[in-house]
């Protein structure tokens, strides 16, 4: 039999060229070096993902990407980066990375919680910290993807927050991750956080773009709750130029007796591809997974998650609602993995789609993988237009075309909005959302006219 | 008030004829019931009047105040005075119902060139409205009709009819799933809206809601067009003999 050796794209030659460049350079031990080096090698075996990957079907990033910008280099601090952090609506500590560089003297630093332990990933990577690489490295579930093994050769910085036990924060960690946009460019960063056992608190991640220049940009989270957590996520993905490319991994670890809530909301940000990757460590918690994708012109938002039931006892929600209009494109794919001594299960996974109009496309592939016998799981997908009847009746009150919409549009996403327990950050994403429907609303009326 | 000419009406994706020539007039301040066997048309006629798309019009008109409201999409309908109480009022989940209330009362009185509405005049008028019809407040705070009972839905139908203060108003079936207390309640509030400017149709199967709402016209329904006219009367007679003898005649 014939070896067939894939042919490179340009942009996986222009990818070994730049590893190859900048590996000296990048922060990290011995220990992160090697961690470097293999990812790398994983990387150029298997290549940029692709379509014939199950897990990247219908995000083909080797097909998106035609070339590789080039690395960002030393993060531009412009006007309209200091306009977009004036413009947050966000309290607490906040973290912000530009270009994926951590920017101490954007970020507010002073006044932290006691307990609560900030440091540049450069920096935390050429600690001595045993733990480092079994950190980074997060689920194994998450261990095949090239997209992942990419960030993991090319990160260059972020932050690593240390959240001690028993610490209970009172207001959000944001990490706040924008990019100058003044240059075409990659931008490859990580960050960690790390709640010891008991903690409480919420971490906000923002992407978003300050300037017009298409970034490709592939970021991941670390997140690891020990016993007894109650962890909030957050992450809203906006803003970005429409041929900006972005893959952005969760990774997430769940002590035991604890709980985990993501939600994410995606919208006016060219391709986003968003993979969670959620392991259980130990029984009895609950995890609940939402977000929300709001999409037009060509614009992909790709949600695939892998959560792993490694323990019995796990309880897991998901909740995907994705309004696409224009010719966008949703993607959902959801795969439960329940190991087989991981009685006890109970896992719920919903995907829910509405098509504004004919040229919107949605992909729901819920998967369950079950191998213990005592569990209850189920998934739900549906791909649906805006509810005739309750449009209807909206407009019988009074209510124009497109408010009635928009009210109904509002409540589809609500729905998923309403698991955020901080108030003031389902505020702020309903803003979002109604800034998004608005504008909606706006087009109606101007082509209506 | 409103005048109903020669209506002829199909469902739009079939071809179905559901109302063949239906001739109907409501003055001002006339409460006219229609009464009519399943299938007579009845519902489908409300749904016209209120501008649903599921239907296509043959031919006809329908008049407000001489004005062919035909050619009004379902708001601008209600901006002009239109209020269909649906046989059964959808559920809205995600939508507060008092940010509900206050878009549909802001958009009328935009449409109609008047200033918005203040918050705290808002909340003012849906609590005494409310009050008169035994809403609680904690059912303000939930999302429109979600997990109202059937009788609960109903009323939230009245409260935004009074709060609205539309002229020409369509109760379809309000009767169907209510208890008698419920029926009182809602009988009750309806009462209380007749006005010497507004004109009612009343639309039900059952004489029973007519004890309660007392008809000046009581019109006949039969195979998608009105059979019979007469006074309150007439309901009490449709009670004895039933609809068989209209299903003949038409």
């Amino acid at each position: 039999m014939a070896i067939v050796t894939p042919l490179k794209t340009a942009a996986e030659q222009a990818l070994v060229q730049q590893f190859a460049n900048v590996k000296a350079e990048l922060p990290g031990g011995n220990a992160v070096r090697k961690l470097r080096e293999d990812a790398f090698a994983g990387f150029e075996a298997k290549g940029l993902p692709h379509r014939r990957l199950e897990s990247w079907r219908y995000t083909d990033l080797r097909g998106l990407l035609r070339d590789a910008k080039p690395l960002a280099g030393q993060p531009a601090i412009t006007p309209e980066i200091a306009e977009r952090l004036a413009a947050l609506k966000l309290d607490g500590i906040r973290l912000v990375l530009v270009d994926g560089a951590f920017a101490a003297e954007l970020s507010t630093l002073e006044g932290l919680p006691e307990g609560v332990t900030v440091n540049a990933l450069a920096d935390a990577l050429v600690s001595p910290r045993e733990d480092l690489t079994r950190i980074l490295s997060g689920p194994g579930v998450s261990a095949d993807d090239s997209g992942l093994m990419l960030n993991t050769a090319l990160m260059r910085d972020g932050v690593m927050v240390e959240i001690a036990e028993g610490v209970e924060l009172e207001t959000p960690i944001a990490i706040v991750s924008l990019v100058s946009g003044v240059e075409e460019q990659a931008v490859y960063s990580r960050s960690v956080v790390l709640f010891g056992k008991g903690a409480k608190g919420t971490v906000v991640e923002v992407s978003e773009a300050a300037g017009p220049k298409a970034a490709q940009i592939n970021g991941a989270l670390v997140i690891e709750t020990g016993d007894e957590t109650e962890v909030q996520h957050v992450r809203i993905v906006t803003r970005h130029a429409a041929e900006s490319v972005q893959v952005q991994s969760l990774l997430a670890t769940v002590g035991a007796q604890a709980r985990f809530d993501s939600f994410a909301l995606v919208c006016n940000s060219g391709t986003v591809r968003q993979q969670h990757f959620v392991r259980y460590a130990g029984e009895h918690s609950e995890v609940g997974l939402r977000g929300v994708s709001l999409l037009g012109g060509q614009e992909h938002s790709d949600v695939t998650l892998i959560v792993d039931h490694e323990v019995p006892h796990g309880t897991s929600r998901e909740l995907f609602k994705s309004i696409i209009g224009g010719e966008g494109t949703g993607v959902f794919q959801g795969k439960v993995i329940v190991r087989p001594h991981a009685q006890k299960t109970d896992g719920g996974m919903k995907s829910n789609a509405l098509l504004l109009n004919d040229g919107a496309t949605m992909f729901n592939k819920p998967e369950l993988e079950i191998f213990a016998d005592d569990v209850v799981c189920g998934h739900g997908a549906t791909v649906a237009q805006i509810d005739g009847e309750q449009l209807f009746y909206l407009m019988a009150r009074g209510l124009p075309r497109p408010q009635a919409e928009a009210l109904v549009l509002q409540a589809f996403a609500g729905e998923a909005v309403e698991f955020v327990a901080d108030e003031n950050l389902r505020v702020l994403i309903m803003s979002e959302v109604e800034a998004w429907l608005g504008e909606r609303e706006a087009h109606a009326v101007v082509s209506a006219i | 008030m409103l005048e109903i000419r020669n209506l002829v009406v199909k469902i739009a994706d079939e071809d179905k004829q559901i109302l063949n020539g239906l001739n109907l007039t409501v003055s001002a301040g006339e409460v006219a019931a229609i009464m009519g066997p399943n299938g007579s048309g009845k519902s489908t006629l409300s749904y016209v009047i209120a501008g649903k798309e599921d239907y296509e019009v043959l031919d006809g008109e329908i008049l407000l105040n001489g004005e062919n409201v035909l050619e009004m999409e379902a708001d601008q309908r209600a901006a002009a005075g239109i209020f269909l109480a649906f046989q059964y009022p959808l559920e809205i989940p995600g939508v507060a119902t008092m940010t509900f209330l206050k878009a549909a009362m802001n958009a009328q009185r935009k449409a109609r060139g008047e200033a918005e509405l203040l918050t705290p005049d808002f909340i003012k008028q849906v609590n005494a409205a409310a009050d008169k019809l035994g809403i609680a407040r904690d059912m303000l705070r939930r999302p429109l009709n979600v997990g109202f009972s059937g009788g609960e839905k109903k009323r939230m139908e009245i409260l935004q009819m009074a709060l609205l203060s539309p002229s020409m108003c369509i109760l379809d079936e309000t009767d169907s799933g209510l208890d008698i207390d419920a029926l009182r309640i809602v009988a009750e509030g309806v009462n209380a809206l007749r006005d010497k400017n507004r004109g009612f149709l009343v639309i039900t199967h059952y004489q029973r809601l007519l004890d309660h709402i007392v008809p000046d016209t009581v019109h006949v329904m039969s195979k998608g067009r009105i059979v019979k006219t007469g006074g309150k009367d007439l309901a009490l007679e449709l009670e004895k003999s039933g609809y068989a003898a209209y299903g003949e005649a038409a």
